[in-house]
């Protein structure tokens, strides 16, 4: 076995090298079509463990999608902070596994840790999960992707609002950052189209993964009468299971789990990784150029609903099922005037509608009117 | 805990077979803590060579991953170096307090205030003064915010009598916190929108790689910093007078030594090492302070300073060892399809033999030159 696994190590690295030499490995930069034929190297770099019903989970089954392809090598490690760490795995890759093409999945790898390994091996490709590669100011070997999942949380909302008894919905949050309240207010919203009465209260943990304030937070949710949960929180394991134990009402968020709960869950905002990392395989294998800022939503197959739980009645599957179709033409519009947020304020005049790309929308600051809770 | 060499040698007669002698016992007295620190390592993987096994993996080919990942090329080995630079510094904080026979664990939140301090003043500091003396202001920034938070801890333990252990602990929860609030508030970037941060160092004002390597000079400044220490334990009389309150803290009090002032003195001076790691990962690593700054460095630090059995010397081949080891965490991963879990739990077996290994001190009679037969009287006991 020793001496399997160390002839092979050292295959790869030549293999590898050999490939660096002759610049075939460069997807996009020498535009050579022999590319489809050489075996491609791809690393995968998770923030949490792969296996946490959430954000890690989410990226890891997408690496699986593109692990079948054939000519592809996945190479994958968990657990990596947003430290020096991040920068060694990825010059580790590069060095001795010979990867050129790395998707470092967490939002904190960017800056500054991704930008310099970009840096340093120009003929390498990064591209990184959330949006933040600008043209002006970063290199040609990066670039970003991300979904619009907030018509995700909208849909939920929808689910949410037929499934609840008592008109309150709940939300545990880890930051009161942007995506993080547009998905706040898309769930709310969902709900006040099924009634306007609705309330959502929002409790932000503070920090993307700590399970005993998850579990607090959802408690204190049930305590207070919310009979329908979603969250937004790298592993919505805890939350999930917490709620479902009390008997309230679960909708997902990241990664399905309704195995962790069948009875209860209502449905679940997904990412769909597993197309977005195909196509970016596809572009390569075929010598072309991979794309620097790349988004899309539910029509583009970027995010994906989970299947209906028991939960949702009869009349809420033909709401729901209508608004999925609608966000399929890519028409729908979750955000649209007039809307105030939770402090009175107008934050969208009466004749604005913004579409689901709306760039205005990723610097959102304010909680919705319905929503209880505060930002800070 | 640390056992300390007892240098009374026997008065021996000059001539015959003892001419060899001291040197024989300098050799012994030495040689204790390398064979039981060896013999515990190697226990310690030959108990992680079952679990493997139980597994169905080879623990022949995970070891040599091991090796090839951490140690085994100067690009291993500069990964090591860059994970070790900030363990030197968070065992600092665990190995100086404990010389007083202090158990402190809470370097993590000295250097997240640490980090959070060196940012802070780096906004200011940055307009009007050139690189050099601007980092010197941010590294004494972090240094005063560490020693402050650590110091509070030895003086609520000297002069209230709150645990040290579990004030340190609750204390750097209370920091990282204290970091959010910061960090999401009055110091934050309005840029940064998803991921709140400090506002930027400029790039003339980082701290760069060590020239023909890629790790930057705080691993030079952190084996400094170890250095020192040692001199200060072992060369001083405020380290004499530290030592000697940790063997015997009424012993000390009897003969006048100002023990509140040497707990807080050197739990200040252990967390002012923290928050300069917290400066190092703001100025060299990250550029701005965020939560990133919370990314264990002060835990793995405990486990650093035990394994060094709190000698500032012994730390920097120790926290050079746990680097590497983190170094081919990823390698195990990847080559062998483990869990991220192995390494943690390799650490935690190494840990656990370790710690066992601390009860043989003083039990073998080869390493103790007081207990042997004394060969001129053919006294051969």
């Amino acid at each position: 076995m020793m001496i399997n696994r160390f002839s092979m190590n050292r295959r790869q690295f030549l293999q590898a090298s050999a490939a660096g030499l002759a610049t075939v490995a460069v997807p996009g930069l020498t535009g050579s079509t022999a590319f489809a034929q050489e075996a491609l190297t791809v690393g995968f770099i998770y923030v949490g463990p792969k296996d946490d019903y959430g954000y890690n989970q989410a990226h890891a089954e997408g690496a699986a999608v593109i692990k079948a392809m054939p000519g592809i090598t996945v190479v994958e490690e968990e657990n990596v902070p947003e430290t020096v760490d991040v920068q060694k795995t990825m010059e580790s890759m590069i060095n001795l596994d010979g990867a050129s093409l790395i998707f470092p999945t967490s939002f904190g790898y960017f800056d500054p840790h991704m930008l310099a390994m970009a840096a340093k091996y120009p003929d390498t490709q990064f591209r990184h999960c959330g949006g933040l590669w600008q043209e002006s100011k970063h290199p040609a070997n990066t670039g970003s992707y991300f979904g619009f999942i907030h018509q995700g949380q909208y849909l939920n909302g929808i689910a949410a609002g037929h499934a609840s008894k008592s008109k309150k919905i709940g939300f545990v949050g880890a930051k009161p950052i942007p995506q993080v309240l547009q998905n706040v207010n898309a769930f709310l919203l969902g709900a006040r189209s099924v009634d306007p009465a609705i309330t959502c209260q929002v409790i932000f943990t503070g920090e993307w993964s700590l399970a005993i304030k998850e579990a607090e937070a959802t408690n204190a949710l049930v305590d207070q009468g919310v009979d329908v949960i979603t969250c937004h929180v790298d592993s919505p394991k805890v939350v999930v299971e917490t709620a479902a134990g009390r008997g309230a009402f679960v909708c997902g968020y990241h990664a399905n789990q309704s195995p962790l709960a069948p009875e209860k869950y209502l449905t679940g905002a997904e990412w769909a990784w597993g197309n977005v990392y195909a196509d970016f395989i596809k572009t390569a294998q075929a010598g072309e150029k991979l794309g620097n800022f790349v988004r899309g939503g539910l029509k583009d197959g970027f995010v994906k609903m989970s299947p209906l739980g028991p939960g949702v009645p009869e009349e809420g599957r033909k709401a729901f099922e209508a608004a999925h179709a609608e966000a399929m033409t890519g028409k729908l519009s979750v955000f649209k005037g007039p809307l105030k947020d939770n402090k009175g304020n107008a934050v969208i005049p009466a004749d604005k509608a913004y579409a689901e790309d709306a760039i205005d929308l990723e610097s959102m600051a304010y909680l919705v009117e319905g929503v209880v809770g505060s930002t800070s | 805990m640390t056992v300390e060499a007892n240098n009374s040698a026997l008065s021996l007669e000059p001539g015959g077979v003892s001419s060899f002698r001291p040197a024989l016992e300098w050799l012994a007295r030495r040689a204790e803590p390398v064979v039981i620190g060896l013999a515990a390592i190697l226990t310690g993987l030959a108990l992680f060579s079952v679990f493997i096994l139980a597994i169905g993996k080879s623990p022949v080919a995970l070891f040599q991953i091991i090796y090839a990942g951490g140690f085994g090329s100067w690009f291993s080995l500069q990964n090591s170096l860059s994970r070790a630079a900030p363990l030197l510094l968070t065992a600092l904080c665990v190995a100086l307090p404990a010389r007083l026979g202090l158990v402190i664990i809470g370097g993590e939140g000295a250097l997240v205030l640490g980090g959070v301090a060196a940012a802070a003043i780096a906004t200011p500091l940055t307009g009007i003064l050139p690189p050099y003396p601007a980092l010197v202001g941010m590294a004494l920034a972090a240094m005063l915010g560490g020693g402050i938070w650590i110091g509070a801890v030895g003086f609520l333990r000297h002069y209230r009598g709150v645990n040290e252990t579990i004030s340190s602990l609750l204390l750097s929860y209370i920091a990282i916190a204290l970091m959010n609030q910061l960090v999401e508030g009055p110091l934050r970037d309005p840029a940064s929108l998803n991921k709140p941060s400090t506002f930027p160092l400029p790039a003339d004002y980082r701290i760069g790689a060590i020239p023909g390597m890629d790790v930057h000079w705080g691993l030079i400044i952190a084996v400094v910093a170890c250095v020192l220490s040692y001199v200060l334990i072992e060369a001083t009389r405020f380290g004499f007078a530290a030592r000697m309150a940790g063997g015997n803290v009424r012993a000390a009090q009897i003969q006048g030594l100002p023990v509140g002032r040497l707990i807080v003195g050197f739990t200040a001076i252990a967390g002012s090492f923290a928050g300069l790691a917290g400066m190092l990962e703001v100025a060299a690593v990250q550029g701005s302070a965020n939560a990133s700054l919370a990314a264990g460095y002060g835990y793995t630090g405990i486990l650093v300073a035990f394994l060094a059995r709190h000698n500032p010397l012994a730390i920097i081949p120790i926290a050079v060892l746990l680097g590497g080891l983190e170094a081919s965490g990823g390698l195990i991963q990847r080559r062998m399809g483990l869990p991220d879990a192995t390494v943690v739990a390799l650490q935690g077996t190494l840990f656990i033999v370790i710690l066992f290994c601390e009860t043989f001190y003083g039990r073998f009679k080869v390493f103790n030159p007081d207990l042997w037969p004394d060969i001129r009287k053919g006294n051969r006991t």
